[in-house]
């Protein structure tokens, strides 16, 4: 057909699949995220601190090298689901939180300001499809540095120490996704809702901050004043926090108490607020994006 | 992104046998005030104006076809699927073109259009391909590859017209297409809806407060006012209606043609000294008047139907303000 034809045609062809069109979204923002060469830049280190966690792996396993850089094994951290709580997931979570607020507060905020959104909407693209979109450019992006290089170096520790290891430590790769997506799930549908009510880029950076942090500082002071671990509950870091002790099953621990008879005793005492409790606030918090969503995310909106 | 493509292959709805927008006491309010009251009719032409003054809900009735607010009461139908239950599908053959500026940020006007291609269905190769084919159709070849950022309001106009056609839609909302458009881009403009209107192969409904836009471009008219449908005609039937109404230009005397005329039972007024006005009965034709007219001795110089003006049918709408 050529290209210099000027007339109207309509259209007779086939048509791509109705639930991949989601993904034209994120194709075209990570083609625009990688142009920049400070994102790209950043990215790539993001896969440094795991390649340093797999030469530790190794070298766990490497009684040659041991010897030869002269270090004992009592040394080295063991390998189980603290190291990859702590040294994986918590590290690679908070680098996905930086590199989150690097991509994601423009991405409806700029939609909203063009008024691309009835664009968007007089075709057949749903509301649904287009936070869906929106919030896999987070997904894919955080996924390449938390979960998926967590199960690589899973199953990097898994081939040295044999499949034993392997079947007694399920739960961790269980842990390190799940744990992983109910934050990155978070961190998407947070971006994504500061992004469509504070168009200013440089704000809604800014809002995602004292979104993370200051909750942080007000769940201190009350924890102190109240001598409580209820606090927790006022901020998403404690949260996500209690919640990945969960999952890694490092949430409760054995303490010594006073019984009632003056004797001390060792007993399991929980390190926050209840479980349950953290993962319902966490479900409040998505709850509420999506509301916050739902009222933006509009071809137009009616003015009262 | 997928590169094979599913084999659903696109269904073109055909108006033989429904028209294009069937509205059914269509009503639509905000907060409890009528924006759209009870508009009913069938809207069947290739290009059908939609007329009013500024408030009349001539885009929120358009944004209702589209689907982007619920009617309160009553429902519409394009190609004879109801706007509540099928939108997702009404959406496959629908372009839409919006009144303010509407882009994507950072993106090349190929691209831009491309990426709107994709989103209405087509996979990657056919939508730049199309992309491509829209942008020489509306003129935007040599500029296709410049970021939006940097065109003039007339090249938005034009590419938010081949975002509005690259998928081939069957029917095309076009709100306000020529506003901010100096004469020759608003003639250039007028020039492709018609060609559009003229393949065949598309609807055109044109939202516009210039009536010589719509003038231009339409078959049919419908007029809003308050929320309310005061008028739904044919323009040319419109006029055709009219032409019992002459202005003839003479040279004679003229008392004794106009009484002769009288006694045939024409109405008429004199309008000066050498014109006057005719109402033509039924059973009168035009060379009856010559005859009439060489037999009284007065030479007809000029003959002119009085046709109505689109402007004529907008203002008798708007005093009437009834259907």
């Amino acid at each position: 057909m050529a290209v210099l034809e000027r007339t109207y045609k309509p259209y007779a062809g086939t048509l791509a699949p109705e639930w991949s069109r989601f993904l034209i979204i994120p194709r075209d923002a990570l083609r625009d995220v990688f142009r920049s060469k400070i994102f790209s830049g950043l990215f790539a280190l993001a896969f440094l601190w795991p390649l340093v966690c797999a030469i530790l792996i190794y070298l766990h396993h490497n009684v040659n090298a041991l010897a030869t850089m002269q270090i004992p094994l009592r040394d080295l951290l063991s390998i189980d689901s603290s190291f990859f709580r702590l040294w994986i997931i918590v590290p690679q979570g908070y680098l996905g939180f930086f590199l989150a607020m690097l991509v994601a507060p423009s991405q409806v905020s700029r939609d909203l300001t063009n008024n691309a959104l009835p664009l968007y909407l007089s075709r057949p693209f749903t509301r649904t499809e287009y936070v869906v979109g929106k919030m896999s450019i987070v997904i894919i992006l955080l996924s390449a540095i938390t979960w998926i290089p967590g199960l690589i170096l899973f199953l990097l520790q898994s081939s040295l120490e044999g499949w034993s290891w392997f079947s007694a430590n399920i739960p961790i790769a269980s842990a390190i996704f799940i744990g992983s997506l109910v934050w990155i799930l978070l961190l998407a549908l947070l971006t994504q809702a500061i992004s469509a009510w504070v168009r200013w880029r440089l704000a809604s950076r800014a809002a995602l901050l004292g979104v993370f942090f200051i909750p942080t500082v007000l769940a201190g002071i009350v924890n102190e004043i109240f001598a409580t671990h209820w606090g927790d509950l006022l901020s998403l870091q404690w949260l996500i926090w209690n919640v990945w002790s969960g999952l890694f099953g490092e949430y409760q621990e054995q303490r010594f108490y006073i019984d009632r008879n003056g004797v001390e005793q060792l007993g399991t005492a929980l390190n926050g607020p209840p479980l349950w409790s953290c993962w319902l606030v966490l479900f409040l918090i998505c709850a509420a994006c999506l509301a916050l969503l739902s009222r933006k995310v509009k071809a137009y909106e009616v003015v009262k | 992104m997928p590169d094979t493509a599913e084999s659903i292959k696109i269904s073109p709805p055909t108006n033989a046998d429904h028209p294009v927008i069937d509205l059914q006491r269509l009503s639509v309010t905000f907060g409890g005030r009528p924006i759209l009251r009870e508009l009913n009719g069938e809207l069947r032409g290739r290009a059908i104006g939609l007329l009013g003054p500024n408030g009349a809900g001539k885009t929120t009735l358009i944004h209702t076809l589209l689907g982007f607010h619920a009617p309160s009461s009553g429902t519409a139908h394009i190609f004879g699927r109801d706007i509540r239950g099928d939108a997702n599908q009404i959406k496959r053959f629908i372009g839409y073109m919006p009144e303010r500026d509407a882009f994507i940020a950072k993106m090349s006007c190929v691209h831009f259009v491309r990426f709107m291609a994709e989103l209405s269905g087509l996979p990657p190769g056919a939508a730049l391909e199309r992309a491509h084919e829209a942008l020489f159709f509306v003129g935007l070849g040599e500029a296709r590859y410049r970021n939006l950022d940097t065109f003039s309001l007339g090249m938005k106009q034009l590419a938010k017209l081949a975002q509005a056609i690259v998928h081939g839609p069957k029917l095309i909302f076009l709100d306000e297409p020529t506003n901010g458009l100096d004469p020759p881009a608003r003639t250039r403009m007028i020039k492709m809806i018609r060609e559009i209107r003229d393949s065949g192969e598309a609807n055109i409904v044109l939202s516009s407060h210039l009536l010589r836009d719509v003038e231009e471009c339409c078959e049919e008219i419908v007029i809003l006012k308050d929320g309310r449908l005061v008028t739904y005609c044919n323009i040319e039937e419109e006029r055709r209606a009219n032409k019992k109404f002459l202005m003839l230009e003479t040279r004679g005397d003229l008392k004794p043609f106009v009484s002769v005329m009288s006694d045939i039972g024409c109405e008429y007024a004199i309008a000066g000294d050498h014109r006057v006005k005719l109402i033509l009965q039924e059973h009168t034709e035009v060379r009856d008047i010559y005859k009439l007219a060489a037999k009284a001795n007065v030479q007809i110089r000029r003959l002119s139907y009085k046709r109505d003006s689109l402007e004529d049918i907008f203002l008798k709408a708007m005093e009437s303000g009834t259907v």
